[in-house]
């Protein structure tokens, strides 16, 4: 084996997780309160309008926010040089909730396009802080990053709250905190094609993101353009969850538990991992909004609730299931 | 440290133990008295009750901090932290979503408490024992304790989905606490408990003094470690329940007050810290919520406040603790 | 050719280095030394770009450290720093590869891949080259970031207390891997060492430093004298000339 063929799955290993995509791209398409099948599809025209102006465009809009979520996570742990934080509980989130709110509040009737574009702005600024704390803090207490990650989250998540409770817009905050997909219809999604983009684009610069996870003193020894590539990351990361906050709300732990599952059988050099990542975070919450659509069938279960428990649960099981080896 | 620093130190935590006392004493007057207007009997007797209610929660809060930290041998981790009042929570939700076929939810609130409590404090002994004895590095087991809190309040919102679809309302309530809503019927027994509970914790005050130590320096001092942190475990239960069923969850009101007592003292002696932390909680509480009230016009606002502010206490101290 | 002129640096309002003035000729092995705080690690990450300039000039092969682009400094020189705590995930082939970075910034090469095959080898880790580097013990781990400092192929290499974590086998492998590549190649090694008996064998030259600036520099036989050494490090040690070599005796 030669240095760029080593850490790849073996080609079943590929084969089996691209099945098991398939496999839940297409019963997310037929699980809902319509009962569908493939025949009513050819024979019923109101059963393929159905699919194309809501199952459809929900399941695409499951994948590209998991996948999505997924990489902002890689990202943001590549920024902090930590494996335990993720945009949706170090405070990425709760700023671009913060920026959703400001931008309501002085233009009630803004479109889609630039809620996403201010909480985008609010939540550069809150991740851009904490990076900065958490490059001071040492690098040898991981945990502590993580902590300092989920409180920070939680303070700026107690603004928001404190600040839509006095104006009355609680209810708004509350959608833009639990991630939801039982809302998303065609014309309700494509921004979250934009998210796609940036995955791209992260994809595209992998290598250097590698670089970057090896810290400062090496990447500049390497001649990486160092402060360039930290705010490449930094907008990718707030640009991609201002996105999903403002199309389907917070999801949290896609992006903590995926990179984290990952990286354990496959390492950590980005240019192999990244699509496992991205194909990870995509299944992860397409299964969990399944979930949330049959546990308490007819009704629906935000997907956000259903990631907040399995989420926590995976996470605690990588936290104490990790210690337990070292 | 010179001989009459130490000396200083040793003789002035009581003189301002005193000075505490009668700030919060005053806290309270100012609370009851300040802006009477209209039907002064029916408004005294509602201040009265939220008065009580702050008080017995600022108590509970400040007592099952300090012995929580002590069984814990540090002073960043508070019950709450831990997840211990969202635990509350999620039993309260778990069993009326059991046993709600059995007329629970219609039961005496007592009762209701009291079925919590007691589910509450064996997961308690349960997930947390084992953690304090196997020493996890303190960093894991907050980051543990946050993310157990984070999946105990998603169990209680997907509970409360389950057992009403249409309910949006839960999240809303579970957040932040609320001192305006308190439960009468709870309130006494919620006191009891509450005065039982410091009682305790002042006998205990010499043990607590050793545990504080650490868990390797207390069993070599002859303490039964397994034993004493177990009952101290239930106490801290008790007294979580008592405040988390009254007002609802208060995620940093411990550390906030347990801190700034220390700062105030500057002691870890137990027969002072306790009785400072209460005091400051009672302080911060009442005073707090007299100035929101008539100075700010925020009223209702109070456990919010207060959960920023601990907040950024926490992220202070953990820096701090980070940088040293 | 490394050139420092006039360079001070003071940060957080403490003075690290005050007005250093030094030529590191290029080829051969140059060997750092000094006491705890004498601003050896400061100076190293001054040259490598690795913290800006804040007064004087420093050249490496004629090019300004602190206008040159980053990425043209990297192909003339490397920088290990005293424990870079790459926490990556990555396997130790992976991890040598991205030495070559410089070179091919996204694909390697197959000339590339011999390059890293080499370094691996010549660091005796070919066993270890799929094995997770967070799953070496610290000495292979130094091992493996020296193997991709190497990989990096550049003219210069800078290395900050390399020897840490290092068995006495693997110590020695090392030095005399720089003393070879130095008299073969034509590199020019700049290393801070703790260890002065490391410095007396291997090194061609010794710069010594002290409070911030540099004290004695020359040849290696100018430097290890009892006098000079004494007045670098403040207390008297015997030098000895054992079995032809340079040995000083500091344990006494």
């Amino acid at each position: 084996m030669t240095a760029a063929t080593i850490g790849r799955p073996g080609f079943a290993f590929q084969a089996i997780a691209i099945a098991t995509l398939a496999a839940l791209f297409v019963g997310s398409l037929f699980v809902g309160v319509t009962n569908l099948s493939i025949r009513s599809l050819v024979s019923d025209p109101e059963a393929l309008r159905l699919v194309m102006v809501s199952r459809l465009p929900r399941t695409l809009a499951a994948l590209l926010a998991g996948s999505a979520l997924a990489i902002a996570g890689l990202v943001m742990q590549t920024l902090a040089r930590n494996r335990f934080v993720e945009p949706a509980t170090a405070g990425t989130a709760q700023s671009a909730a913060l920026g959703i709110l400001v931008v309501t509040l002085v233009w009630p009737n803004a479109a889609l396009g630039w809620k996403a574009a201010g909480a985008a702005a609010t939540a550069l600024a809150g991740t851009s802080l904490f990076l900065m704390l958490a490059h001071r803090l040492p690098p040898t207490q991981p945990f502590l990053v993580a902590l300092f990650g989920l409180v920070y989250g939680g303070v700026i998540g107690a603004v928001a709250t404190f600040l839509a409770w006095r104006l009355d817009l609680l209810q708004y905050v509350e959608v833009w905190m639990t991630g939801e997909f039982s809302g998303i219809l065609r014309g309700r999604y494509e921004l979250l094609w934009v998210a796609g983009a940036l995955v791209a684009l992260a994809l595209w610069t992998a290598d250097r993101l590698t670089i970057l996870s090896m810290g400062r003193d090496a990447s500049i020894g390497l001649g990486l353009n160092y402060a360039g590539v930290l705010r490449f990351g930094l907008v990718i990361v707030s640009a991609v969850t201002a996105l999903i906050v403002v199309v389907v709300g917070t999801i949290p732990f896609v992006g903590l538990v995926v990179p984290n599952i990952v990286s354990r059988f496959a390492g950590e050099n980005l240019r192999h991992t990244l699509p496992w990542v991205a194909g990870g975070g995509a299944a992860l919450v397409l299964a969990c909004d399944m979930i949330g659509r049959l546990i308490r069938f007819p009704y629906e279960v935000p997907v956000g609730t259903v990631l907040g428990v399995v989420g926590a649960v995976l996470f605690l099981i990588l936290l104490l299931g990790r210690n337990r080896n070292d | 440290m010179t001989e009459t620093a130490v000396q200083r130190d040793m003789v002035r935590p009581d003189f301002r133990v005193a000075i505490m006392a009668a700030a919060a004493l005053l806290a309270c007057l100012a609370y009851m008295t300040i802006g009477l207007r209209g039907n002064l009997a029916f408004v005294l007797e509602l201040r009265s009750v939220r008065l009580a209610a702050m008080v017995v929660v600022g108590v509970a809060v400040a007592v099952s901090t300090v012995v929580f930290q002590t069984v814990c041998a540090n002073r960043i981790i508070t019950p709450s932290i831990m997840g211990l009042d969202a635990l509350y929570i999620f039993c309260q939700t778990a069993l009326v979503f059991t046993l709600s076929g059995f007329g629970f939810a219609g039961i005496d609130p007592r009762l209701h408490f009291l079925g919590n409590f007691m589910a509450m404090t064996c997961l308690a002994l349960v997930l947390f024992l084992p953690m304090l004895r196997r020493q996890f590095d303190l960093t894991l087991m907050l980051l543990t304790g946050v993310v157990l809190s984070v999946l105990f309040r998603s169990l209680t919102t997907l509970l409360a989905r389950l057992i009403d679809p249409n309910d949006f309302a839960v999240l809303q309530g579970a957040v932040f606490a609320s001192f305006n809503a308190v439960e009468p019927e709870l309130l006494l027994l919620a006191a009891a408990i509450t005065v039982a509970g410091t009682f305790i914790a002042w006998r205990a005050r010499h043990v607590l003094d050793v545990l504080a130590l650490g868990s390797d320096t207390a069993i070599g001092l002859g303490v039964a470690w397994r034993v004493t942190a177990a009952g101290l475990l239930v106490l801290v239960a008790a007294l979580v329940s008592a405040s988390t069923a009254l007002v609802g969850p208060m995620a940093f009101l411990g550390l906030l007050v347990v801190s700034l007592a220390q700062r105030i003292v500057g002691t870890n002696r137990h027969a002072v810290l306790i009785p400072a932390a209460a005091l400051t909680a009672i302080i911060v509480l009442v005073g707090g919520q007299t100035v929101l009230q008539h100075a700010l016009g925020g009223e209702g606002s109070l456990g919010i406040v207060v959960e920023f502010a601990g907040g950024i206490v926490f992220l202070a101290i953990l820096f701090a603790s980070g940088r040293r | 050719m490394i050139e420092i002129s006039g360079v001070s640096l003071t940060l957080g309002g403490s003075g690290i280095l005050n007005d250093v003035n030094l030529t590191v000729p290029k080829g051969g092995v140059t060997a750092l030394v000094g006491p705890n705080g004498a601003g050896k690690s400061s100076l190293l990450s001054l040259i490598a770009r690795l913290q800006p300039l804040q007064s004087g000039r420093i050249t490496v092969d004629g090019l300004a450290v602190d206008t040159t682009p980053s990425r043209e400094l990297a192909k003339v020189m490397a920088i290990l720093r005293q424990d870079p705590g790459v926490a990556s995930r990555l396997r130790v082939a992976e991890l040598v590869g991205f030495g070559r970075f410089p070179h091919h910034r996204g694909r390697l090469t197959a000339q590339d891949r011999e390059i890293v095959a080499a370094s691996l080898e010549q660091f005796d880790l070919g066993d270890l080259s799929l094995r997770f580097i967070d799953t070496l013990s610290g000495g292979q781990r130094q091992r493996a970031l020296v193997a991709m400092t190497f990989c990096q192929g550049t003219d210069y290499i800078l290395l900050d207390e390399p020897l840490n974590n290092l068995d006495m086998f693997h110590a020695r492998n090392l030095m005399r891997t720089l003393r070879r590549i130095g008299d073969e190649h034509g590199k020019t090694v700049l290393i801070v060492l703790h260890d002065i008996n490391h410095a007396a064998a291997h090194a061609d030259r010794i710069v010594a430093m002290k409070d911030g600036a540099v004290v004695a520099s020359g040849d290696t036989e100018a430097i290890i004298r009892p006098d000079v050494l004494e007045s670098i490090f403040g207390f008297p040690m015997l030098v000895e000339r054992v079995a032809g070599r340079l040995a000083v005796l500091h344990h006494t």
